[in-house]
């Protein structure tokens, strides 16, 4: 059974239809990236199947281990293991990183019926992860990502990613904002966290990001359907050539 | 007039609620006088209404309606519930002071654990002598009615240079349905005094009462002092409260009002800065749900030059409850180079509920920093969704958010034990709600 199966999917936000008929299948180990022009659609998909309220699923399916998704509350979706990697992060005053952190993850644990993580077995985790992404300690006392830098935002949603892991990571754009050494470690956390029982779906205008991490498959997406799949040498390809025949296609 | 009121052939209104308790009411002939005369200025006045400016969003004549006549002793069975609530309120290591029903009670009271720098007498002590703390220049009706009605409190005087290991904690109890209660308290806070002083309102198995409490505190030059109070009276209960306070020079005051309870509640309080140099900070959350209606109501003057205050205000409010935040900051002409800054906000959680925020700046003098801000908004969507998608359950991400707005307010807590024990009672309020 696929992981993630979308199916023939449409959306529209208000009256407008974003998706016409998406179909994208996604099977454990494997990394795909999704890539097309701005108002292509791609951040549509990623919102939709993490559950982001404001869009409405007028046909087609997504099935996550065969389960219907879209029957799922975002946070029972975050439990079953799917983890979207927000292209902005949001910031949280008041609500230290390490509490929010600690209760993200012991919510997840709770619906799936696990007991809590005792509380230096947990601490011990951070410490490793934040350690490997370069996040001070002093970080993960400060409010979620307040006063924190592009990169560190986009390190925490990687450290975030670490913690809980997740069975489906959708990166939305994890290279807008950052500088090449920012990405250089934000990427290098995301390829520690590459495993056979992993998939990720990886967002992206550009292919830089895609030097870092090295997907399975590209998608190209363009007026909300995917217009052509490849291997990673269709992002090279679309690096030279441009999304203007694809636009002309779809 | 809202009281219950027995017209004579000659026309002159006799209350029945001050008719029926004047017998009951400790004070010598002198003080009595007194009384009458507080009453009377209540009478003309009546309950305050909402063409009254200062009262203008908490209109007791439709809130409340009525005084119900004064509680009763209690009973033996009343004391035992009150005992237990008082368990289950006091902060671990404070100083208890009890009073049931407006009246003192010692035996639930830690008296003898007082440190020696405190003195204690009750109100009903000091009227023995005179009416003076009945007095107050204050022209306001709900005073004048606490001065006519008041039956106990407490009276405490810490000497000067006293550093109090442990806080002392006032204790209200309800224990008397559709009853009311009048207290009137003292304290003098001597020089160089640091001391925290913890108020709170509860009920032991009352309902449907009323709570009128008044507090003169004074707070002596270089003292250093935590005010606390949280009212969590019952849930259809009514809570009045003023607070008169004057400080020195030089003086630390950290004061903070929560409140979670009563159906209808208002804390008044009248900070006079009297000596240069001294830093006040004063702060508060009302944590409304269903009908309740919440008001903080502060009058910051600053008399002298040199003064610092800053107040932080949060409200949540959920359902149909109203939140009212007043606050107003005098600069007297003397005042050169007062900072006086208050920032106030309120997080809808419905609809329907409804905040007022009503920033006041009277400003006399030429040479000063003052400003204030007002918000009034729901929870962020973004917020929400960025927690939820994060495996947090609506309710526990909105209670996530909601701690972390209140706490911008509960953080001006210094001391680290009674942060976490006001945390502990917005989190149980929290719990209530989902």
């Amino acid at each position: 059974m696929a992981l993630l199966e979308v199916k023939d999917l449409k959306v529209r936000v208000e009256e407008r239809e974003i998706l016409h008929g998406l179909t994208l299948t996604v099977n454990e180990g494997e990394v795909h990236a999704i890539m097309g022009p701005n108002g292509s659609g791609k951040s549509t998909l990623s919102h939709v199947i993490a559950g982001k309220p404001g869009y409405e699923v007028t046909d087609g399916q997504i099935l996550f281990r065969g389960e219907d998704l879209l029957e799922m509350s975002p946070d029972e979706r975050a439990a079953k293991g799917v983890f979207l990697a927000f292209q902005y992060p949001v910031e949280i005053p008041g609500v230290t990183t390490m509490n929010f952190l600690r209760t993200a993850l012991n919510a997840q644990r709770k619906a799936r019926g696990e007991s809590e993580l005792m509380v230096p077995d947990f601490l011990k985790k951070v410490r490793e992860v934040s350690k490997s992404l370069n996040i001070p300690q002093d970080m993960l006392k400060r409010g979620v990502n307040v006063g924190f830098s592009g990169g560190e935002k986009k390190r925490n949603e990687v450290l975030q990613m670490a913690l809980f892991e997740p069975s489906l990571c959708i990166l939305d754009e994890m290279d807008s904002g950052l500088d090449i050494d920012a990405l250089r470690i934000a990427a290098d956390g995301v390829n520690a966290l590459r495993s056979p029982k992993r998939a990720m779906v990886v967002i992206t205008h550009y292919q830089r990001l895609l030097n870092y991490i090295v997907p399975d498959v590209v998608h190209v997406m363009s007026k909300g359907r995917v217009v052509k799949s490849g291997g990673k040498d269709l992002a090279l390809e679309l690096e030279a050539s441009g999304y203007a025949q694809f636009e002309d296609a779809a | 007039m809202n009281v219950a009121v027995v017209k004579t052939g000659g026309g002159r209104a006799v209350s029945d609620l001050f008719a029926s308790a004047e017998g009951r009411l400790p004070g010598s002939p002198g003080v009595a006088a007194v009384r009458r005369e507080a009453f009377e200025t209540y009478e003309r006045l009546g309950l305050p209404h909402r063409r009254i400016e200062e009262w203008k969003y908490t209109d007791l004549r439709a809130l409340v309606g009525e005084v119900l006549p004064l509680a009763v002793s209690p009973d033996a069975a009343a004391m035992k519930r009150a005992a237990e609530a008082v368990k289950t309120h006091a902060i671990a290591g404070a100083r208890k002071l009890v009073l049931v029903d407006g009246v003192f009670a010692a035996d639930l009271s830690d008296v003898k654990a007082l440190a020696s720098e405190v003195s204690l007498m009750t109100l009903r002590e000091t009227l023995d002598k005179d009416a003076g703390l009945l007095k107050t220049e204050s022209t306001d009706a709900v005073i004048a009615l606490n001065a006519a009605m008041a039956t106990d409190g407490v009276v405490l005087s810490i000497a000067d240079g006293a550093h109090l290991s442990a806080p002392i904690q006032v204790i209200h109890v309800a224990t008397a349905s559709s009853a009311s209660s009048f207290s009137r308290s003292q304290l003098v806070v001597g020089k160089g005094v640091r001391a925290t002083i913890v108020e709170s309102f509860i009920a032991a198995g009352a309902k449907a009462y009323q709570v009128n409490d008044a507090v003169i505190v004074t707070v002596g030059d270089g003292a250093d002092l935590a005010h606390i109070r949280l009212m969590d009276d019952a849930p259809d209960a009514v809570n009045v409260t003023s607070h008169f306070v004057t400080v020195g020079a030089n003086v630390k005051l950290n004061f903070f009002n929560m409140t979670t309870g009563a159906a209808v509640s208002r804390l008044q309080g009248f900070i006079r800065l009297a000596g240069e140099g001294s830093e006040l900070s004063a702060n508060g959350v009302n944590l409304l749900q269903k009908t309740e209606h919440g008001d903080t109501t502060l009058v910051v003057d600053h008399a002298v030059p040199n003064c610092v205050s800053r107040e932080t205000f949060r409200a949540v409010i959920d359902d149909r409850a109203h939140s009212v935040f007043q606050g107003r900051i005098i600069v007297r002409p003397d005042a050169q180079k007062t900072d006086g800054k208050m920032m106030t906000r309120a997080l809808l959680l419905s609809d329907e509920a409804e905040a007022d925020n009503k920033p006041e700046l009277e400003i006399f003098a030429d040479d000063v920093s003052c400003g204030h801000g007002a918000t009034a908004g729901a929870l962020d969507e973004s917020l929400l969704f960025y927690l939820k998608a994060r495996g947090l359950p609506e309710k526990q991400a909105q209670a996530l958010l909601i701690q972390a707005f209140v706490g911008e307010a509960i953080e001006q807590i210094a001391d680290d034990q009674l942060r976490e024990h006001v945390i502990g009672i917005a989190e149980r309020w929290l719990e209530r709600r989902s």
